[in-house]
């Protein structure tokens, strides 16, 4: 992986600011072609701050994001996205009323309607609980079903980059190794790039190449998972009696 | 014995005695409550004298409405408040829920198209004497559908509250009353560009709004209603204030005016003239123009950007996380809903002949939402029977000679509509609170649609 000239993206020096409240104090952080990339944390670290910096909402105050060689610090979301980063939100934001297919349809929303059959196939083979589903209101989904809608729609638009807010938030043990797993056949299989934000640390860091740790807007650590998981801070901080 | 006892009043306490007079009870302590309020407000009757106030006492109002609470009170006491069976559960069971309606609502549907089309015929052959008045509330009720389709575009797709629907219905009317005026235009010609010309209002509304929702967005829009009426008001020498604008032309019929006498319509078929044409002839104008409505609404729902509309309703932040562009989508919600608020607004225009600022108060704008959320947000039959139900029953209310003499001749039912719209949206969102017909449609229909429509009604998620 590091044998990539320059990283898909590149976070360089980001502070965000919530009106006088500051959120990120300047985070730098790559992540390379082919690479599951975690940020782990405690709440309020920033973490979901710094996602939603990536897609331009909020904006970064000061700092550069540089993804594929297009400097998009300063682009509105929409444009952002069509650039083939695909975010899953923080608390899943399905359309509750709207069924499981036009959830599906609305993340293909910019993409050429003919890869429609293709995709919608590919996600059902991750994920077929949807497929039973299919016309089932997004909002009658149960939590983990949402979570699979969620991550399905975002794979709908054909992104180069997938980014993942809390995946296991609120899920049965069973639940997040499912996802979690689907997350590795998409790494490995279709060479898909994954920034993960989790606070879920000891899964999230088995199943990342890399990971960054944040504390209060600053970046503290980083290396790969299983660095990060034999460090005794990281260990006294995220993981002891967290080992689930 | 004493528990034997209680079990039993548990278990059918409408034919217990103790309930019956707990109720009686109950009801008499309302009356009195009336009887003492009353007294002062409804029983004395001050009028200006010459010399000060002239004080009369309404005897037969006062008890009226004591009895009127007093048997209210009891009739609520004995079937829905101190029973096991409420009778409010059971209408509420026999009313059309969930999927068992979605079929009947398509037959109820075609029932009622089939009906619309025929009519002006209807009532002209069963009800000759009263036709015209018939067929005038048919038109009248018809506007009140498109607006209602229009602004559903707006609130119930795309679900931004907008109080200030009337501006655009102000907005078409106005254009085309003025093009006729200044540029001597046609309805036909003047019909497109007046719904522009809402289309551009549309957005000039929306730009400034787009990063409003909720109570925010609903403030600006009613402010923006108003602007349009006051600014109508005070342009004298453009759109004449107060004084409106008379002698608006009437549509024609491909060239043919439908007149009297030589070159008009009866005479260019050979047929006999009769001013009940006219009214026919508007109300298919309107019934094609709100079909047209309906027809684009539904058509938008399956392609993506009426999605996006429905998908923004739901969810604003997941919209822009997929690459949707916001304010591009809330603008074309916000135009296309106006363009048909153009429309009719050109409509209303032709129709009466005569237009001023009075047409478009606010109170103009709360009907149509009000039929908008009494329908059921985003459905499109739902508006419909909110319509009918709505303009139709203000109009019924005129019929009510009986109240008169009850509460005096100089009592106008017509005049208690508000309160009856209140009390109707009050009583529709206690018992259907989303809505008369609040199923909404996926707009992609899959073979299994049916076998998972039962499962959800199992989970009791049916809306």
């Amino acid at each position: 992986m590091s044998a990539q000239n320059e990283p898909l993206l590149s976070v360089r020096g980001v502070e965000t600011y919530y009106g006088n409240i500051v959120a990120l104090r300047g985070v730098d952080m790559d992540v390379h072609r082919g690479e599951i990339v975690t940020m782990i944390g405690a709440n309020g670290a920033g973490k979901s701050t710094l996602m939603m910096t990536i897609c331009g909402d909020p904006r970064a105050r000061n700092g550069q994001i540089v993804y594929d060689g297009i400097d998009i610090t300063m682009m509105p979301t929409h444009d952002i996205v069509s650039l083939g980063i695909a975010q899953s939100p923080e608390g899943r934001r399905i359309f509750p009323r709207m069924t499981v297919m036009e959830n599906l349809q609305m993340g293909a929303a910019l993409v050429d309607p003919k890869y429609f059959d293709e995709d919608i196939a590919k996600v059902f083979k991750l994920f077929p609980r949807l497929k039973e589903r299919i016309s089932q209101r997004g909002g009658t989904l149960s939590g983990g079903e949402q979570q699979m809608l969620a991550i399905a729609r975002a794979l709908m638009s054909r992104p180069k980059l997938l980014l993942l807010d809390e995946p296991s938030l609120g899920l049965a043990p069973l639940i997040v190794k499912q996802i979690f797993d689907a997350i590795r056949e998409l790494n490995e299989k279709e060479g898909l790039t994954v920034f993960l934000v989790e606070q879920n640390a000891f899964h999230a860091l088995k199943l990342a190449h890399r990971g960054y740790v944040m504390v209060n807007g600053n970046v503290t650590m980083s290396g790969t998972g299983a660095e990060l998981l034999k460090k005794e801070e990281v260990r006294a901080a995220y993981l002891e009696g967290g080992r689930h | 014995m004493a528990t034997n006892g209680s079990n039993r009043a548990v278990a059918a306490p409408q034919n217990d005695p103790n309930s019956f007079a707990a109720s009686v009870k109950d009801a008499a302590t309302a009356g009195f409550l009336v009887a003492v309020l009353g007294f002062f407000f409804i029983g004395i009757r001050t009028d200006i004298a010459p010399g000060g106030l002239d004080l009369k006492m309404r005897w037969g109002a006062w008890i009226v409405s004591i009895l009127v609470v007093f048997v209210g009170r009891l009739l609520l006491n004995l079937f829905v408040l101190k029973t096991d069976s409420p009778i409010t559960r059971k209408i509420a069971g026999a009313m059309p829920s969930g999927s068992r309606f979605a079929g009947t609502g398509k037959w109820l549907m075609r029932a009622l198209f089939a009906f619309a089309l025929v009519l002006p015929f209807f009532f002209t052959t069963f009800f000759p004497g009263k036709d015209r008045q018939f067929i005038d509330l048919a038109i009248l009720i018809m506007t009140y559908i498109m607006l209602g389709w229009g602004l559903n575009i707006v609130v119930g797709l795309a679900g931004l509250l907008d109080l200030g629907y009337v501006a655009f219905y102000a907005v078409g009317a106005y254009s085309f009353a003025l093009l006729a005026q200044y540029l001597d235009m046609g309805f036909w010609f003047a019909l497109p560009l007046a719904g522009i010309l809402a289309a551009c209002w549309g957005i000039v509304l929306g730009f400034p709004v787009l990063r409003l929702r909720g109570d925010y967005l609903a403030i600006v829009t009613l402010a923006f209603g108003e602007i349009i009426r006051v600014v109508l008001l005070n342009w004298y020498e453009f759109t004449n204030g107060p004084d409106g604008i008379s002698g608006i032309p009437k549509p024609t019929f491909f060239g043919l005016e439908l007149k009297r006498g030589e070159g008009g319509f009866a005479d260019f078929f050979g047929i006999a003239y009769d001013p009940i044409q006219r009214f026919i002839f508007l109300y298919y104008i309107i019934f094609i123009l709100a079909l047209i409505t309906n027809f684009v609404t539904m058509r938008l729902r399956r392609l993506p950007i009426g999605r996006a509309w429905e998908a923004l309703r739901e969810d604003e932040i997941a919209c822009r996380s997929l690459g949707i562009n916001t304010r591009n989508t809330k603008l074309t919600a916000f135009s296309i809903g106006a363009m048909f608020g153009g429309f009719a607004g050109s409509f209303f225009a032709t129709r009466q002949g005569f237009i001023s600022p009075e047409s478009f108060t606010f109170l103009e704008s709360a009907i149509i939402l009000a039929i908008v959320v009494l329908g059921g947000l985003g459905s499109q039959v739902g508006v419909v029977i909110a319509s009918i139900v709505m303009i139709g029953g203000i109009e019924m209310l005129r019929n009510l000679g009986f109240l008169q003499q009850v509460f005096g001749s100089g009592f106008d039912p017509v005049q208690y509509r508000m309160l009856i719209f209140g009390l109707a949206m009050v009583l529709i969102m206690v018992w259907k609170p989303r809505g008369l017909i609040s199923t909404r449609e996926p707009s992609v229909v899959l073979k299994e649609k049916k076998r998972i429509g039962a499962d959800m009604v199992a989970q009791g998620e049916g809306h």
